[in-house]
């Protein structure tokens, strides 16, 4: 079976995991040329790895029910801030799913921003985003908030099930319950049909605005429950604990292959595209590369990607 | 000494757009000082043929040749430059910039390599007056000026390129008697200094009167080119239907009187729909017919919830009132099917797979709890690519890697899923092949036998006479006439589109 | 009606938004004078002329992409790594000065020629890719400047922060008593700055080929392309001049506050605010109409929000939550035209 058989939906997934076992070799020689040690092929290690990695996989799997439609979410960062604060706030048995809340009145805010309203450019999300900083701020005063992370949050977060993190199996559900809802439900379908041709979608009587403030509640959700692990995890929520997340979030969905004007793209391919950002971020670190070159890096990632997805799927024009 | 080759000609040239043969193996020849009329159908190629002479397409086998030179034209700019100007029929003004702005617009005059506003205006006001437009003020937008307007300023922008070759694409449609007197005098001018003038029109009294050689295309192909009077009004309206392809259209029933199932009174969306009133009985093929933009599109998406803010009494079935959006129209009790006309943006999702195409009218069907099932979702793929004879490898293939008319039947299969009552199908057979056409004729009197009521709107006056059981004509958003039985043919169609009367004979309407 | 007075009356509606904002300026800042225990002197209107410009800046940058149906997310970006690249090079003996200032714009211009040319020839949505690049310049403003510091040359600082009188005092271009200057010695340097810059840079662009067809893009694309313009050559200019626009920003900062600082947060809320400023100033974010005039009303609009915050002492922590609602207003009220949408098929193009 030579590579142009495989069918285009699958061949990022391939290709990124290719990347993956690349960075684990040359990360693996990188360290037993300089310190003689093998830290990135020590099952310890990696499962440490993927745990930090698991609050960017589950924005990620929202961010790609988005993406699909031809979106982007740009409100991600302070939809997690604001659920984890909320979370840490409310505190008790509510706490989760206070934060949970707050993160789907987000994405329903957006959706119906941008599936009524029409806001082109992603404004919409972004003006959510600040509305949602604006808040934040006013309500902490703009310093870190006093109320601690509760016990699950923490439980959920931080503490480890037969020695696995139980963080992975969070990321793990998600996993699951996005990838079957994106191909094995009506309303995944009805997501790629919408963002494919919104016109043709509508027009084939799929009740396209339905569609789109769904799959925004399903990214609000997400980060709502990335914020809210992300507190469990550092033990209290803090001013700008999503922004670092936004950019990697999509680069992962796009280094995965779904197509950034939405219609294409396979679940397994975020992520395989978390799990490679994560390595590289690992291999960055233990190169003790400083956050500033790890920004340009990203940019760097993003870009070529787009550029190397973009040529293989372009339809004739 | 070697005879001089004509000012235009074009050898062997062929554009194919996904799925469909726009022009094929075309050869044409234009002379200089002369006008030319280019006749044919809607979607015969006209439209591609003169985007590849301005440079706006570019062909993808065969050769242009302006006074013997081959040119390839990467833009129109690099057309223009050549003496190549083409008047739009869709417009290719810019709404927001003014009227000597768009005059001017991609060869501004310059002063110290800047636009000169002076010297554009200037340059507006002696254009416009020589056509008659002295009134229109240079400054205004675009954007305020009426369709005529535009269209003159269109007119005016390309007699500012000077240009060697013109190409008028029904640019005399929007215009007043006397605005096309202007533009008639200003071919002929352009013929008298040698220059040669392509005309596309649908009005044969303007041919007749204004072009020196006429030439007929069709399906993409070049049919014959001859001289004016050569020909009488028949003939060439023969030569554009084509006779000789002819297509088998299945048996008609004995018409029947039929209660209506789908009744329209004074349907409005102004300025498209004027006032339709129109009835449809189940097992009946309703032809919608008539001249192009006469509300023909908008009927159907008027019908099928897709336009805000019309009026009028609709009775579906018993029930009053129009579905508010197409997944009303879909489901019961209204169970209307609208196959749409743009097969680009509307129809199939292109690069969606052939099952999820087919599927995305009735994913409820297929699912239980909102979970698609594998095995129920697999064999409603497989009976409809069974039913319709789609022509496909895989259904995990891509929509987009099949012919126009295999997408088309996609389409049609999708809609076909959810058991409608009242299917409406906008122009489904534009740029299809000739066995596919077949096919979806069979299909439809299958599915009126069955108790569908079809509402069919077409382009092609041969298959609304072969198809339909009867055939209103619309004009002006209304529908002008009803056609049925022997009254139904080709020249009663012609006659009720063009608004003259019944009892002419169509070379009189046409001359 | 007369023709006459309907043309008029077309020509008014369509600078509406523009003159509609500029009243609400004048307006706005002419009640915070009357409010300002110091109100309508040379100090207050230099304090808010600094505190304008580097926004005023921005929000001209972000004029251009957005007819163009995309938006510049690197602009505070891009302004963020001139900041820190002028407060390197622009200090030392005069030349030098002279030479960094002139190395800031270049980079930024440069910076945004390339944003112009990943999204011509990558064919990437200007979104996401400027997205991309916007970290890629934070990036390298966190190398250049990993803490606020550096510094700019102190005259330089001095004398394009004041009024015009301190100018010319600072480097004896005058007599500072002279009769001419006196009529004019109060205007705040900033505001001759961005006059500048908009005459000699912004003006010879719009009446260029190239200008045009930015503009013409955003109207109506295909008629663009039908009437031979050059498209591709338009979206790489008008991302190019966003560069050089933020660059200005960029550096403007860097002199007053005579230092680098490679704020992350700053310059998302500076992209942000020069959004809401290009949407409040009148340009159509569904492409078309819209100027630099417009924007820079719109950048002075969003700043007069907050120097009400400062004398009517509202919590300076709301001070985020009113821009980022003002924003999310500013662009729903102009999405209301989509409720007289007729042909729903017209929503989706």
């Amino acid at each position: 079976m030579t590579f142009s058989q495989i069918p285009p939906e699958t061949r990022p997934v391939l290709i990124v995991s290719g990347f993956v076992l690349a960075i684990l070799v040359l990360g693996t020689a990188y360290t037993l040329a300089t310190a003689g040690t093998a830290p990135l092929l020590m099952p310890g290690y990696l499962l440490q790895q993927l745990q930090t990695g698991a609050f960017l996989g589950i924005v990620a799997a929202g961010m790609m029910m988005v993406i699909v439609l031809g979106h982007i979410d740009l409100s991600v960062p302070w939809t997690m801030t604001a659920a984890a604060m909320v979370a840490s706030a409310v505190g008790g048995l509510w706490a989760i799913p206070a934060g949970l809340a707050v993160g789907l009145a987000a994405g329903l805010f957006n959706g119906l921003g941008v599936a009524v309203l029409r806001i082109p450019l992603m404004i919409f999300t972004l003006g959510v985003d600040s509305v949602l900083r604006g808040l934040m701020v006013a309500q902490t005063a703009g310093f870190a908030p006093q109320d601690r992370a509760t016990g699950t949050m923490r439980l959920l977060a931080a503490g480890k099930v037969a020695g696995v993190p139980a963080a992975i199996f969070v990321w793990l559900a998600v996993s699951v319950a996005i990838a079957v809802l994106l191909r094995r439900t009506a309303f995944g379908r009805e997501i790629y049909a919408t963002g494919t041709s919104e016109a043709a979608a509508y027009l084939a009587g799929i009740r396209t605005r339905r569609v789109i403030v769904g799959a925004f509640a399903a990214s609000g959700l997400c980060a709502a429950l990335a914020g809210v692990l992300l507190a469990g995890f550092s033990a209290k929520a803090y001013q700008g604990m999503g922004t670092p997340f936004l950019l990697p979030a999509i680069a992962a969905v796009v280094i995965g292959g779904t197509r950034i004007l939405g219609g294409q793209g396979r679940y397994a391919g975020t992520f395989a595209g978390v799990v490679l950002i994560v390595l590289l971020n690992s291999v960055l670190s233990i190169m003790q590369m400083p956050e500033a070159g790890r920004q340009v890096i990203y940019g760097r990632v993003i870009l070529c990607m787009l550029l190397v997805h973009g040529r293989s799927a372009r339809s004739p024009s | 000494m070697p005879i001089p080759e004509p000012a235009i000609r074009l050898s062997g040239v062929s554009k194919a757009f996904a799925g469909s043969q726009a022009l094929d193996a075309v050869d044409f020849d234009c002379e200089a000082g002369s006008i030319h009329a280019i006749l044919g159908e809607n979607g015969a190629g006209k439209s591609t043929l003169i985007k590849i002479l301005a440079g706006v397409l570019r062909p993808d086998t065969g050769e242009v040749r302006l006074g013997g030179r081959p040119v390839r034209f990467g833009s129109s700019a690099e057309a223009a430059a050549a003496g190549i100007v083409c008047v739009f029929q869709e417009l290719s003004l810019i709404p927001d910039l003014t009227v000597a702005e768009n005059i001017s617009v991609a060869d501004p005059p310059r002063r110290f390599g800047l636009i000169d506003g002076g010297a554009q205006r200037h340059r507006a006001k002696a254009v416009l007056a020589r056509i008659g437009c002295d009134g229109l003020d240079p400054e205004m937008p675009v954007r305020d000026l009426s369709l005529s307007r535009r269209q003159m300023v269109e007119v005016a922008k390309a007699l500012a390129r000077d240009p060697k070759g013109l190409i008028l694409d029904e640019a005399t449609s929007a215009l007043g008697a006397q605005d096309v007197e202007t533009v008639y005098r200003l071919l002929a001018d352009l013929r008298a200094r040698g220059g040669s003038c392509l005309f596309i029109s649908h009005r044969m009294h303007e041919v007749d009167r204004l072009c020196d050689r006429l030439s007929v295309f069709r399906n993409g192909r070049h049919v014959e080119t001859f001289a004016r009077g050569t020909r009488s009004a028949p003939e060439i309206v023969r030569m554009m239907i084509g006779r000789d392809i002819a297509a088998h259209f299945p048996p008609k029933p004995a018409p029947a009187p039929r209660a209506p199932h789908l009744k329209i009174d004074d349907l409005r969306w102004p300025p498209r729909l004027t006032g339709v009133d129109l009835a449809l009985g189940r097992g009946e093929i309703l032809g919608l017919g008539g001249l192009d933009g006469q509300g023909q599109k908008e009927l159907p998406l008027a019908l099928f919830g897709v336009l805000r803010g019309g009026s009028g009494r609709v009775t579906l079935g018993g029930r009053t009132g129009l579905p508010g959006s197409p997944a009303a129209a879909r489901r019961p009790p209204a169970r209307i099917a609208l196959v749409p006309e743009d097969r680009k943006t509307e129809g199939p999702m292109l690069p969606m797979s052939i099952a999820d195409n087919l599927l995305a009218a009735s994913y409820d069907r297929v699912s239980r709890e909102g979970i698609v099932s594998p095995a129920r979702e697999a064999a409603a793929v497989r009976e409809a690519i069974a039913h319709l004879r789609i022509k496909a490898a895989r259904p995990s293939d891509a929509v987009a890697t099949l012919s126009g008319g295999n997408q088309q039947k996609v389409v049609i299969a999708r809609w076909l899923m959810t058991d409608p009552d009242v299917i409406l199908l906008n122009d489904p057979t534009r740029g299809i092949d000739m066995g596919t056409k077949q096919e979806i004729y069979a299909l439809m009197r299958v599915l009126a036998d069955r108790g569908k009521a079809i509402l069919f709107y077409s382009t092609d006056y041969a298959e609304l006479i072969g198809c339909a059981d009867r055939v209103a004509v619309m004009s002006d958003g209304r529908i002008a006439a009803e056609l049925s039985g022997t009254a139904l043919t080709e020249e009663a169609l012609l006659g009720a589109a063009l608004n003259i009367g019944p009892s002419r004979a169509p070379a009189e309407a046409l001359a | 009606m007369s023709p006459d007075l309907r043309r008029l009356g077309a020509r008014a509606s369509r600078k509406a938004a523009p003159l509609g904002a500029l009243a609400l300026f004048l307006l706005l800042y002419l009640v915070y004078n009357m409010l300002h225990p110091r109100g309508f002197s040379g100090a207050v209107l230099i304090q808010n002329a600094n505190e304008s410009v580097a926004l005023v800046f921005l929000a001209i940058a972000q004029t251009l992409p957005v007819p163009l149906g995309g938006l510049d997310l690197s602009v505070g970006a891009e302004m963020t790594l001139a900041n820190c690249l002028a407060s390197e090079l622009v200090t030392g003996p005069p030349l030098q000065v002279a030479l960094g200032m002139a190395a800031t714009l270049l980079a930024g211009t440069a910076f945004g020629a390339l944003n112009g040319l990943v999204v011509v020839y990558g064919r990437l949505q200007p979104i996401i890719a400027t997205l991309a690049t916007g970290a890629i310049a934070i990036g390298l403003a966190l190398i250049l400047r990993p803490r606020p510091g550096g510094r700019v040359d102190a005259d330089l600082s001095w004398a394009l922060t004041n009024d015009l009188a301190e100018l010319v005092a600072t480097w004896n271009l005058a007599d500072p008593e002279a009769a001419w200057l006196r009529p004019v010695a109060w205007i705040p340097v900033p505001i001759l700055i961005v006059l500048v810059v908009a005459l000699g840079v912004w003006l010879p662009f719009r009446r260029s080929l190239t200008g045009r067809t930015v503009y013409a893009i955003g109207s109506a694309e295909p008629a663009a392309v039908l009437s031979g313009l050059p498209v591709a050559r338009a979206r790489i200019a008008a991302f190019t001049l966003a560069g050089f626009f933020a660059a200005c920003g960029g550096l403007c900062l860097a002199i007053q506050t005579s230092s680098g600082n490679a704020d992350i947060a700053q310059a998302g809320t500076y992209t942000l605010n020069s959004i809401a400023a290009v949407v409040l100033g009148g340009t159509s974010l569904m492409g078309g109409v819209g100027g630099a005039l417009g924007s820079i009303v719109g950048a002075l609009l969003v700043r007069t929000l907050s120097f009400y915050f400062r004398i009517l002492s509202v919590d300076p922590l709301l001070q985020p939550l009113i821009e980022g609602a003002v924003l999310l207003a500013a662009v729903s009220l102009g999405a209301l035209r989509t409720l007289r949408v007729r042909n729903r098929l017209e929503l989706f193009r």
